[in-house]
């Protein structure tokens, strides 16, 4: 395929006729993403994983294929001019612990199985990425940095991308985040975040005066309470998500613990503090009448930030989508994107097909849209590749 | 051989072939042509994830597969078109010799490959299979590229998830330890040497494979397992751990029907061959129970263990490899 190309209207005119050529990759995409899928990688366990992604780079001999010491995967796709690298990022964790049944069912238009979209297919288009542009015959002028990062969900807090990004010396012109799903998801601002865990301990003697009254349960309760009652703001565009409560054991035995995991997200950095501020004062003023303890941990967070709408990284990617026939759904975003943008690299995330049931045992994607999201993803490469995505000097 | 050595020789872990890019340089290196066929009938949950497997690592990736090759039973779910779209070639049994009219059952399936597929070895890979993965295939191929004098490798499965001692116990099935097993030990004891001799994954040689005949249900591993010793002795004959299989079990009650199936072609083969005396004519029908309230009530099922004769025997198989 002739990659030279003097603006991004050349490279949206290939795009209709992109998604049927990209079939001919379906088996290899298909079998890497089975075999991803069904080796369990909960966060922090990554690295078998992460191996067998390597192993397929290995195989499609690209550079730089390494581990570092966060267990994130790195390999290099080398291209014409050395001193340009564009970064693709995919996580290699998914929230299912090794217990659950990994087995992946490959039916007629779709694929069912936990985290097969969440981001089993992220990787697997990492891992063939290299036999994609091997079949088009397209070589880019950038490096292709494609990086399987570990720690990504939950407490791990995005530890394994801000590991690398801390470590690695390669200077990035821009990021790509790629994600199962969905197709025409759009991210390209972050909204500022904290993941907070609340846990009440009360002591375990027996206090037949104040039963009823004295449970971890009805402390928690009221701080539950209190965090209700501050004010959230319509703009800057604010919430506070109560996400899993515990608490207690039996009908009628007094609960002497309980828990609360939330989750504050607000475009506004000071509006994310406030809160966090009010909530360690609810906390603070929560113990004494319940002779309870309180702990209140802050799990994982993120700054607010972002790249313009008018960036031309973003508008490529509207052209590119709105070309294929792809609705662009535009969500902030508190994943990989978030910590790029975070350090000033342009960077957006792309979905790659259409899925449901998500984060359940029968997560399930649809096989067909998969080729349209892989246009969409090869024709941003092409557009960043041609220089069409740099803001003006 | 004694079967220690036997045992010792001929059993294999499909790690030991590991390197498919060495084993493809020796395939080629010796011409052969190999050739995957999956038996179906209403498989749609897990075809398609063996086809993909295969054909991306075993066809594309590391070209050790000539041809996949899937011949249905009639499903009346959708294994033929998901088949299809992965990019097996897909047939109906009864489009294959149909001359020779249509009989139910995987031995049947198993029989017309070797008449459609033109490998020089061909591999049955059970469709229902959960944990696919290319061992399946690779481990059983691995032994006849690097082996000449072995001509049917047979699977079997041996990885408990978790055990404690130092010694555990290990075999097959309900059916091969409480069936198979006592009938080999009594009539055939070298063929105690196979750890799961019904297991419905082998790589054979085609002259093996046209020259037995083929029960068309569920007697065909163990009559082949007979044959093959019969023709070419126990040092044709290898095994190869596959570490784990994950597929749907079976009722008891439908192991029952297996149970009759092998037993009645055990017993012809026996009786062929001369290791027990002259039969009665036996017995099509196994009779099980079912209760309705306090009522009991026999069930009849009629098994009829019909047999294919050698491929090599039909003139259009003949015709079709050149054989004079």
């Amino acid at each position: 395929m002739e990659i030279k190309f003097g603006s991004i209207d050349e490279i949206l005119e290939l795009l209709p006729a992109l998604p049927d050529k990209l079939r001919g990759i379906q088996e290899t995409l298909i079998a890497n993403l089975i075999m991803l899928s069904e080796i369990p990688s909960p966060t922090f366990e990554e690295e078998a994983r992460v191996k067998l992604l390597l192993q397929r780079m290995l195989e499609s001999e690209l550079d730089n294929i390494s581990t570092d010491e966060a267990g994130n995967g790195v390999g290099i796709i080398p291209g014409k001019d050395p001193s340009r690298n564009i970064l693709l990022v995919a996580h290699a964790d998914s929230v299912y612990s090794e217990k659950v049944d990994h087995a992946i069912s490959v039916l007629a238009e779709e694929i069912v199985g936990p985290g097969i979209a969440d981001n089993s297919l992220g990787m697997a288009v990492l891992a063939t990425l290299p036999n994609i542009l091997e079949m088009l015959g397209i070589q880019l002028n950038a490096n292709l940095v494609l990086l399987s990062s570990t720690k990504g969900l939950g407490s791990g807090n995005l530890d394994g991308l801000r590991f690398f990004m801390d470590n690695n010396k390669i200077p990035f012109e821009a990021g790509i985040c790629i994600e199962g799903e969905k197709l025409g998801r759009l991210s390209y601002t972050a909204e500022g975040m904290f993941r907070g865990h609340i846990t009440c301990s009360i002591p375990e003697e027996l206090d037949w005066q104040r039963v009823g009254q004295n449970s971890a349960i009805i402390a928690l309760n009221e701080v539950i309470n209190r965090i209700l009652e501050i004010p959230i703001p319509k703009r800057p565009r604010t919430s506070i998500v109560l996400g899993a409560i515990r608490g207690g054991k039996s009908y009628n035995v007094m609960a002497t613990h309980s828990s609360l995991r939330f989750e504050v997200r607000s475009e506004d950095a000071e509006m994310v503090q406030t809160i966090r501020e009010r909530i360690e004062d609810i906390i603070a003023h929560a113990s004494s009448p319940y002779n309870a303890e309180f702990k209140f941990d802050i799990v994982s967070s993120r700054e607010p930030g972002g790249i313009d709408v008018s960036h031309p990284l973003v508008k490529s990617c509207r052209m590119v989508m709105e070309k294929l026939g792809v609705q662009p759904t535009i969500r902030p975003s508190m994943s990989e994107v978030s910590e790029l943008i975070a350090r000033g690299l342009p960077a957006v995330t792309l979905g790659i097909t259409e899925a449901s049931n998500l984060h359940d045992l029968n997560e399930t994607i649809r096989i067909k849209p998969i080729y349209t999201g892989l246009a969409q993803l090869l024709a941003v490469l092409l557009a960043i590749d041609g220089g069409f995505c740099n803001e003006p000097e | 051989m004694n079967l220690n050595d036997w045992i010792k020789n001929n059993t294999m872990h499909h790690s030991q072939f590991w390197d498919l890019k060495k084993l493809v340089e020796e395939k080629e290196k010796q011409n052969l042509k190999i050739s995957l066929c999956l038996p179906t009938l209403n498989e749609e949950k897990t075809i398609g994830k063996e086809i993909v497997m295969f054909k991306s690592e075993l066809m594309d990736r590391y070209p050790l597969l000539d041809e996949i090759a899937v011949i249905d039973s009639g499903s009346t779910d959708a294994t033929r078109e998901i088949s299809a779209n992965f990019g097996a070639e897909v047939h109906l049994s009864s489009d294959i010799l149909p001359q020779y009219g249509e009989k139910k059952g995987k031995g049947e399936n198993l029989w017309k490959a070797v008449y459609q597929l033109n490998g020089d070895v061909i591999v049955y890979v059970d469709a229902d299979i959960k944990n696919i993965h290319p061992r399946f295939v690779y481990g059983l191929v691995a032994p006849l590229i690097y082996r000449p004098e072995v001509h049917y490798v047979k699977a079997f499965y041996d990885r408990p998830l978790a055990f404690s001692q130092g010694i555990r116990p290990s075999g097959g099935g309900r059916v091969t330890e409480i069936l198979t097993r006592p009938l080999f030990s009594l009539f055939f004891p070298e063929l105690t040497g196979l750890v799961q001799p019904l297991s419905g994954e082998y790589a054979v040689r085609r002259e093996v494979l046209e020259a037995i005949p083929f029960p068309i249900g569920y007697g065909v591993e163990t009559s082949h397992l007979i044959d093959v010793y019969e023709k070419w002795g126990m040092e044709a004959i290898a095994q190869v751990d596959l570490d784990q299989r994950v597929h749907r079990n079976q009722e008891t009650r439908d192991l029952g029907k297996m149970a009759f199936g092998i037993l009645r072609a055990f017993l012809y083969r026996a009786e062929a061959l001369g290791v027990i005396g002259t039969l009665p004519e036996l017995s099509t029908e196994l009779k099980q129970f079912q209760a309705h309230d306090e009522e009991f009530e026999q069930v009849t099922h009629t098994i009829v263990e019909e047999e294919r004769p050698p491929m090599i025997e039909l003139p259009e198989y003949r015709e079709k490899f050149g054989i004079k």
